[in-house]
């Protein structure tokens, strides 16, 4: 047996106001790199303002926010193109680290003629092949033997591909998150699995799904390391996700990282977590806001400046404002596609239920959005 | 030209198609070393290796999605659940994901799985080796699922499923795994999948089955002949899509139609073959469609034979339809 190393002990390299912790190893990580990761963080807290108003306003169906949870979305960073995510649902930072774009992300949102998935899935269901992001289900977990699959499938190739899947820790009481770390830890897949720990899966606290001391000391059940770092230190963050990926690249099998963050806002648009939740809770993660620590450790390196900021958020809000408008007017997917992609040619039954359905009368949707 | 039995001609797809497409991998419960319980992928381990003829943990989600993340990526996996009595531990992975990938996600991510699974009683197996699950994955949209009843239409039919796009339920009659034998070409070839067989012809009845039933009208069709009594035997051989265009011709030259499944009747796929084939071809039925089936209950274990459709059973459906 292969001894491994949980890592119980909260990994930091920030503190709260971005200053680098008295003895932490930094990670090396281009200046330009750490512009752009501030600048996708500040996207996401936009989009996801921007999304939440016009759910409210009623012209988008449903939405999931991550503010407070956009570091743990850059355990991306150490990927290459020819790696592959399986995403959960509340990682848009990550998308848009890979180029997925603003207009990509709202016409899926609307699911309009030009969604690339064909407006086939309800809001926050993306899929990218063309990034190797893949397509998200809403049934939690089931992505992780998936990645585990695609992690064989890159052995079995003989590439040096990682796949990287993210779940929640609620996730981590699945019998799919089991199954998966157990095929990943028994054929040393090159996989690493990150658990976005937020404290909260829908109504239910943490507690009520483990009786473990930490997720990341799962791990050794599966005789894989098991790292714990504090989700929202991006530095941290990323120290932990070059290790593992490195780890993986070289043949050395999985590692579980668990990313220590918090929801601050409802699970999504059709949420009201004061039912359930002291509303004094969120507040105290306010000052653990990953955003502001990295724009903190901007400023001590003399990185930053407000006139960027405001600069690139007016910009990611015209940005986001004209691809709505676009989207508004993209109109739905045509009706023939309904049938399209069911199989890769139409089956007998398809055919004949889409002749059927062309000579009928159409049916206005009852939704406005 | 070899005789093989249908076990053999599994083997010889896989065989054959492993070598021809180095993407090819079969996972699963004991399917390395050992071969498989009953021996379908014998000799695949020493052949191609463990890479390619993995032996994985005892979890049937695992495999499937195991495989379906194999197929995104461009492997070709040929997943095996080693009783079908045992999917539903990956029903979600198999009815959720795979088969929604492709629709799902506007068609970015295909995902050829096929999936190769014993099914059916007779063998002293109880409820939990002996279930014939097929009309759940014929409900499902984005699978296709096809039963071969002999080792002929096993090898062609099987190598079709692997060149194809789809996920597909390859689900394999076990009671005449060796029962079942037959002259099976050693070279390459292919049966498209969709279409039905017509394994005897005949004139006043026509049968419907599939899988182990296929023998089972055969049997039936001979007594009747013994009786004066014509029937044509139709062996569906692919399940979804099933081959309406060959059961109306039959149904509209014989007007009398008798169906025959061990799965329990109520929502078994009978249903959907008489409904399809009476929304076509009422005009032409001299009496209502008869039914030969397993019963609502779970498999049994000590009355199996009386659970199990037979010959007899079907005979006396045959007359039923006759005498209407």
């Amino acid at each position: 047996m292969v001894a491994v190393h949980v890592q119980d002990d909260l990994r930091r390299v920030l503190d709260e106001d971005g200053r680098v912790i008295k003895g932490a190893q930094v990670p090396v990580i281009p200046e330009e790199d750490l512009m752009r990761i501030f600048d996708t963080m500040l996207l996401v807290r936009t989009m996801d303002d921007r999304m939440m108003k016009i759910q409210r306003q009623g012209r988008l169906g449903f939405y999931m926010k991550s503010i407070g949870e956009e570091a743990s979305h850059f355990a991306v960073y150490p990927l290459r193109k020819t790696d592959w995510v399986f995403p959960s649902y509340r990682e848009q930072g990550s998308w848009f680290w890979a180029g997925y774009t603003i207009e990509n992300y709202i016409d899926q949102l609307f699911g309009n003629l030009n969604d690339t998935t064909k407006g086939r899935q309800m809001p926050v269901h993306h899929s990218a092949s063309w990034l190797n992001y893949v397509s998200i289900s809403s049934p939690v977990g089931t992505q992780i033997p998936q990645a585990v699959g695609t992690g064989m499938a890159m052995s079995i190739s003989k590439t040096d591909g990682v796949a990287l899947t993210f779940f929640g820790e609620g996730t981590s009481s699945t019998g799919e998150f089991h199954v998966g770390m157990n095929f990943a830890g028994v054929t040393k897949a090159p996989v690493v699995f990150v658990c976005r720990n937020n404290g909260w899966a829908i109504s239910v606290p943490m507690e009520k799904q483990t009786a473990a001391k930490t997720f990341a000391s799962k791990a050794v059940g599966y005789g894989m390391p098991g790292v714990r770092v504090d989700g929202n230190d991006i530095l941290a963050v990323i120290q932990a996700a070059q290790e593992a990926v490195d780890r993986a690249r070289a043949g050395d099998g999985p590692t579980m990282i668990e990313a220590l963050t918090y929801r601050r806002e409802g699970h999504s648009s059709s949420d009201d977590p004061s039912v359930y939740r002291d509303p004094d809770e969120p507040v105290s993660w306010d000052k653990k806001d990953p955003l502001n620590r990295l724009r903190g450790y901007l400023k001590h390196k003399g990185l930053y400046s407000p006139e960027h900021e405001k600069e690139r958020a007016a910009q990611y809000n015209e940005e986001i404002t004209a691809a709505l408008a676009r989207a508004d007017e993209a109109g739905l997917p045509p009706l023939e596609s309904l049938f399209e992609d069911v199989y890769e040619d139409p089956t007998w039954p398809l055919r004949e239920q889409r002749e059927y359905l062309l000579a009928q009368q159409r049916t206005k949707s009852p939704h406005k959005h | 030209m070899p005789t093989m039995n249908i076990i053999q001609a599994v083997n010889d797809a896989l065989r054959l198609e492993m070598t021809r497409e180095p993407k090819v991998v079969v996972l699963g419960e004991d399917v390395g070393k050992f071969g498989g319980v009953f021996r379908a992928t014998s000799g695949l381990y020493d052949e191609f290796g463990p890479e390619r003829v993995i032996d994985t943990p005892l979890a049937e989600a695992g495999i499937i999605g195991t495989a379906i993340g194999m197929a995104l990526y461009g492997i070709r996996p040929v997943p095996e659940i080693q009783f079908a009595d045992f999917i539903y531990p990956a029903f979600d992975q198999i009815v959720n994901e795979l088969a929604k990938f492709r629709y799902r996600s506007g068609g970015q991510y295909p995902c050829p799985v096929v999936i190769r699974t014993p099914y059916g009683g007779g063998i002293r197996g109880g409820h939990y080796h002996s279930q014939s699950p097929e009309a759940m994955f014929i409900h499902t949209a984005g699978l296709k699922v096809v039963v071969p009843s002999n080792p002929y239409d096993a090898k062609g039919l099987l190598l079709s499923c692997l060149r194809q796009n789809d996920p597909v339920l390859f689900m394999e009659p076990k009671r005449i795994y060796r029962a079942s034998r037959g002259d099976v070409p050693a070279e390459d070839y292919t049966i498209p999948l969709g279409q039905a067989k017509v394994v005897r012809e005949g004139e006043q009845v026509t049968l419907i089955a599939y899988g182990a039933m296929v023998p089972i009208a055969e049997e039936a069709a001979q007594k009747a002949a013994e009786q004066s009594i014509s029937c044509e035997v139709i062996d569906l051989r692919t399940l979804s899509p099933f081959d309406i265009d060959t059961l109306l011709v039959s149904a509209k030259k014989t007007g009398r139609v008798v169906i025959v499944h061990e799965a329990a009747r109520t929502c078994g796929f009978g249903a959907e073959l008489a409904t399809s084939i009476y929304e076509r071809a009422i005009e032409y039925l001299e009496g209502p469609i008869q039914r030969v089936t397993g019963f609502d209950t779970p498999f049994p274990y000590s009355l199996e034979h009386e659970y199990m459709p037979n010959a007899d059973r079907v005979l006396a459906a045959v007359r039923a339809t006759l005498e209407w």
